[in-house]
């Protein structure tokens, strides 16, 4: 659907800020996509390339085989009904109505006005604003100017959804409410859905791959899963770390060392059907050990779910060894925690 | 009672003056609303980063606003006489007036328009563009309505000063209120008459600001 190929974007002159560094990323047909990084990492001008927001300095983009950075001006705007964009601080016009804001962009699109209002009403009740179709944006809440954002980014049936940062300005619990409802939407319509994001939370929850921007580089990408369990660049294993341990794991570590210093701290990692059997018990039967669990912790994401969970081992000599070794047999990855 | 205190005033000849004064003011700022939002809209879209992006435009447009912004009103008047002259084909009646009245106003209020469109939030022009929005587009669907209540607000400001330009303007020869309380009340020393211009003109401002006032806070939803 989406392909990037050694796209680079540099600001001003030769000396200019490289905001995007030679990115490579292909983006499958329905996927939900996210891009994760720290403000400054160039995610926010990635995606504005891709609606030709903004021109590529070298490389190609192309999104349902049209070249972007080479359409011209007429077809670039036809292109932008197509890819359509919602945005963190929402971007609604304030001066017109969630009826009229919904109907703007059919109104560019030169829809006829009866086919325009029973469109309108239609999302309406897509995004479950039925009710407040009368308001102006000053009177809603941001979870529902948001929707009215989505509404919007609906409007032309697009085939791909870019997300800027959408749910950064929500609440928790109002960011789980859009998440279910992009999800949603990606199941029913099957578009593809782009969201940059720097919260590891959004790309766990909805997800199916992930890029990790730094610097304006990707320096990792793959299934959410693969990339929870096995996280290589520093700056991934910190944003999984967001998510899989809660926060004071750390000093629970450094408390069992010091309380019993002779037991073998095991990290294990549980994917898919694992989590859900009881390895544990079995492992207390077969062996002469005793088990202290420091902390556990299941995350679902689109991929299946992933537990993780930090155990003591106690036993004598080899037995701890040949515990480990039971669990790797079991389809668990068991890593013995090192004190650095 | 208003016969003692305005002894010398002809009522008929005032409710002339203050038509014609009320016709200066009404058409002049429908010419300057015009000519002042297309300016101001060029001013804004021609700056660096805006839609047109363009040194030169931006460079003339501004030269041209700031230059005419910068002359006195009774001089402008006098420097335009013979342009006024070929397009209203006389320099006498409130009609003379316009041309000056609108060229002296109309680069005051394009800075406000201007002010008024950087007040609009960058993200919904972008977001009108990411829809595939062309300039005229956004400038009708967005620019405008999205800075309606400062366009009203500052085309109301506009009109009171242009109904104390047409007060000058009536001094040399355009007729209204102003003629009248110079010609018929200060050079015929009658006190009264001046007064009594000075009063009718005092109600068109407040009619002009509580009309204008009401018309913002009727459109202003934020």
């Amino acid at each position: 659907m989406i392909e990037l190929k050694d796209v680079t974007k540099r600001y001003g002159q030769e000396d200019g800020l490289l905001a995007v560094d030679g990115v490579t990323l292909s983006i499958g047909d329905g996927a939900i996509f996210g891009i994760i990084g720290y403000s400054g990492a160039g995610k926010s001008t990635l995606i504005r390339l891709l609606n030709g927001l903004e021109k590529p300095t070298s490389g190609s983009i192309t999104i349902a085989g049209r070249e972007i950075s080479s359409v011209s001006a007429k077809e670039l705007r036809k292109v932008r009904q197509k890819v359509s964009m919602i945005f963190q601080h929402f971007n609604l016009l304030w001066s017109r109505t969630v009826k009229g804001n919904i109907a703007f962009p059919l109104e560019i699109a030169g829809v006829p006005k009866a086919e325009r209002e029973r469109r309108v009403e239609e999302l309406i009740d897509l995004v479950g604003l039925r009710g407040r179709e009368n308001a102006h944006p000053a009177e809603l809440s941001g979870g529902q100017k948001q929707r009215v954002g989505i509404a919007r980014a609906l409007a032309n049936e697009p085939e791909v959804l870019l997300c800027d940062e959408a749910t950064s300005a929500l609440d928790p619990e109002t960011t789980d409410q859009i998440l279910d409802l992009l999800t949603d939407i990606n199941q029913r319509l099957g578009l593809t859905i782009v969201m940059i994001t720097h919260e590891m939370h959004v790309i766990r929850k909805i997800c199916h791959q992930v890029a990790v921007m730094e610097s304006g580089r990707v320096v990792e990408k793959g299934n959410v899963l693969d990339v929870f369990q096995h996280p290589q660049a520093v700056i991934t294993k910190r944003f999984v770390s967001q998510v899989t341990e809660p926060a004071g794991t750390e000093q629970a570590l450094a408390h069992v060392r010091q309380e019993v210093p002779d037991g073998t701290l095991v990290k294990l990692v549980f994917i898919g059907e694992r989590t859900e059997q009881p390895v544990l018990s079995s492992l207390i039967r077969s062996f002469q050990v005793d088990v202290n669990i420091v902390q556990g912790n299941i995350t679902h994401t689109q991929g299946g779910a992933y537990g993780t969970l930090i155990l003591q081992i106690l036993g004598n000599g080899s037995v701890v060894q040949e515990a480990i070794q039971f669990l790797q047999r079991e389809g668990v990855q068991a890593e013995v925690i090192v004190h650095d | 009672m208003i016969e003692t205190i305005f002894p010398n005033v002809d009522w008929d000849v005032l409710w002339e003056a203050t038509k014609e004064t009320i016709y200066m003011t009404v058409a002049s700022t429908i010419f300057t609303f015009i000519l002042g939002l297309i300016l101001g809209i060029v001013l804004f879209l021609s700056s660096p980063g805006q839609l047109w992006a363009n040194r030169l435009l931006n460079f003339i447009t501004s030269a041209f606003v700031n230059v005419f912004r910068s002359i006195p009103f009774l001089i402008l008047i006098i420097l335009l006489i013979p342009f006024t002259k070929l397009i209203m084909e006389s320099m006498r009646g409130p009609q003379a007036a316009l041309p000056a009245l609108v060229i002296g106003a109309a680069p005051f209020y394009a800075r406000m328009v201007l002010i008024a469109l950087q007040e609009i939030d960058k993200g919904v022009i972008e977001a009108a563009r990411s829809m595939g929005a062309k300039t005229t587009t956004i400038i009708f669907k967005v620019l405008i309505p999205e800075s309606l209540p400062a366009l009203i607000s500052g085309i109301t400001v506009t009109a009171i000063s242009l109904l104390g330009f047409t007060a000058m303007a009536g001094v040399i020869g355009a007729g209204g209120l102003g003629n009248a309380a110079f010609l018929d009340g200060f050079q015929r020393n009658r006190g009264d008459v001046t007064m009594a211009a000075t009063i009718l003109i005092l109600i068109i401002v407040f009619i002009i600001q509580f009309v204008g006032d009401a018309a913002v806070k009727k459109m202003d939803k934020r």
